[in-house]
């Protein structure tokens, strides 16, 4: 091992012997680069209070409070592995306090409860997603919100023709009319709908999201969607909506019938 | 002077100690005493200067650790790869064949964040505390974490840049390791956040092999410059809370490396190469107070002063399994 030599006569401590020296600069070293890495640490909460906090992240079926989710789960991606749709992924460094904590971009690809069973939860093994929930319809991980109206098709009273994402979308999707145990590409899915009805079609809850005519005149093709308190937050409807960008959208932990 | 409470005196950052005259056995002493002899040291200078004309290095562990620490992590990759459901998840906690398993240091920081502890959590940490006691305790850093290995590859590299004067090798003081666990501890149970586990180059190694999440890697790649032009295996020696947790365990464990002062010719080669050389300070001439002594606690099992002991002086040893045979 090579000792560093020290510089002799620092300032009149020269009664220091060498070894009192390297041992008292050890010290100083060990101050400094102990408070770097503990500083360092505590910048983890600038996201999640920033870009990465709770509305910002759409975080997997079970998942307790924010904070308390977080603090429980310990960043091992068994529910990442589990998920047949890989909907879920894993937050990086840049999320700070949710490095390695799972998180979901619907838009690219929603839980569509493919597992049947939110097998995500059954892979936790801290409870960061509550053990308390077996079933899809438990679930509440946000509430779908009609974010851009004006742009609906089912608004403007229009159909919907081809393929919803396009055909380079890598997004997946169970059509149980089309195999009952495997999810397929939406690419793979073409559509020719009179009236769009996708987000009302696709999703995997009863009765969480359904169209309403605008009017109550019958030749009046309008509908809009409206969503229920079932609505259990998956994204799915934010997947598939055709308009760029969607008109619908997962809100992160919001609760059906609140502000 | 007792082994024990000195290893684990030295495994929180303590200088190691003098012996004092009452702690050596009888039979130590005598062993000092003839060590001492003309016709000893005479025979020392001989074999000395044999060693030094056919000089080897041996791999002989190495070449089962390396592919140990490779082999483990690759698991984890090719087990989500190919869905094969080996080992699911990460370093971090996993299931092996189904059965859980916690890392110990990571578990902790959720017991502290979360301050509840679910079932799976306690099986796999009872899980994962028996096994690294079984086989060492800290043998985790050096027979498993990745960071490990490339701190391992950087530290070659170091000292090749040190012997041309292109790196230096700054000492810390070690009770800093000690600080960090409490700071991080504390800042779980206070923030209720896992504040560690966001700058663990452990986890975040792992997790970048596995899930690809490489943005973490920039702050490995910082530390690993660091240790590579400032100081040597800064992480794994001065800073590593997790390589506390598992000294902890490996105090009490009874895989362990041996060593037996009759064999020592005290060249030091045995420092040089160890990650940990405080507890090797043993090694050194008159410093054993017993004939046969188990490295402490805060040893890796790397066996790297095993390899580099020309003497066969340190060995492998099991507690207990001499009698059960």
């Amino acid at each position: 091992m090579s000792k560093s030599k020290t510089k002799g006569g620092q300032g009149g401590k020269r009664r220091m012997s060498r070894r009192d020296r390297e041992k008292r600069r050890a010290l100083l070293l060990s101050i400094l680069a102990g408070g770097a890495l503990t500083g360092l640490s505590l910048a983890g909460y600038y996201p999640i209070m920033t870009y990465a906090r709770a509305e910002n992240r759409l975080r997997p079926p079970g998942a307790i409070d924010e904070h308390e989710f977080l603090a429980s789960c310990i960043k091992c991606g068994q529910c990442v592995q589990v998920c047949p749709v890989e909907a879920i992924i894993l937050g990086d460094f840049t999320d700070g306090f949710g490095n390695g904590a799972p998180y979901i971009i619907a838009r690219d690809q929603a839980c569509d409860f493919s597992c049947d069973a939110t097998q995500c939860i059954l892979a936790c093994p801290t409870g960061a997603l509550s053990h308390e929930i077996d079933k899809k319809e438990q679930v509440r991980m946000g509430l779908a919100v009609l974010t851009r109206p004006d742009t609906c098709l089912a608004r403007k009273g229009l159909g919907f023709k081809g393929l919803a994402r396009g055909e380079n979308f890598k997004g997946k999707h169970r059509y149980i009319e089309v195999d009952r145990w495997n999810p397929i590409l939406i690419a793979d899915h073409p559509y020719d709908l009179e009236l769009c009805d996708l987000c009302v079609r696709e999703c995997p809850i009863k009765g969480a999201i359904k169209l309403e005519p605008m009017s109550d005149d019958p030749n009046d093709k309008r509908k809009t969607p409206v969503v229920t308190d079932k609505c259990v937050g998956c994204g799915m409807c934010e997947m598939i909506c055709p308009v760029e960008p969607p008109c619908i959208e997962v809100i992160p932990r919001k609760k059906y019938g609140e502000a | 002077m007792n082994l024990f409470a000195e290893s684990l005196r030295q495994m929180l950052g303590a200088e190691p100690r003098r012996p004092e005259k009452d702690d050596y056995t009888e039979e130590a002493r005598k062993l000092h005493e003839f060590k001492k002899t003309p016709e000893e040291r005479e025979r020392r200078r001989r074999l000395l200067a044999e060693e030094l004309a056919n000089k080897k290095e041996s791999f002989a562990w190495r070449k089962w650790r390396w592919p140990s620490i490779i082999i483990i992590n690759l698991l984890f990759v090719v087990s989500y790869y190919y869905d094969i459901q080996l080992v699911e998840g990460a370093l971090t906690a996993s299931r092996v064949l189904g059965f859980h398993f916690a890392d110990l240091n990571s578990a902790l920081q959720v017991m502290l964040a979360f301050k509840e502890v679910l079932i799976n959590l306690a099986i796999g940490v009872t899980t994962v505390a028996v096994l690294w006691w079984l086989v060492g305790g800290r043998s985790f850093c050096a027979w498993a974490c990745p960071y490990h290995l490339l701190s391992e590859w950087v530290e070659m590299l170091h000292v090749r840049l040190a012997a041309k004067g292109w790196a230096k090798d700054y000492q810390l003081d070690r009770r800093l390791r000690t600080v960090l666990y409490v700071v991080f501890a504390v800042l779980a149970f206070v923030t209720g956040y896992t504040v560690f586990e966001w700058v663990s180059p452990v986890g975040i190694t792992s997790r970048a092999l596995i899930y690809g999440t490489l943005g973490g890697m920039v702050w490995v790649v910082l530390l690993l410059l660091i240790e590579l032009f400032f100081v040597r295996r800064m992480w794994c020696r001065y800073m590593c809370p997790i390589g506390l947790t598992y000294a902890v365990v490996g105090s009490v464990s009874p895989t362990t490396v041996h060593y037996d002062l009759s064999k020592c010719l005290h060249e030091g080669e045995c420092r040089k190469v160890c990650l940990v050389p405080h507890v090797l300070e043993i090694t050194k001439k008159g410093r054993a107070t017993k004939a046969q002594i188990d490295i402490g606690a805060d040893c890796t099992r790397c066996a790297m002063c095993i390899e580099a002991c020309p003497t066969g002086a340190l060995s492998f040893r099991i507690k207990g399994l001499d009698k059960l045979l």
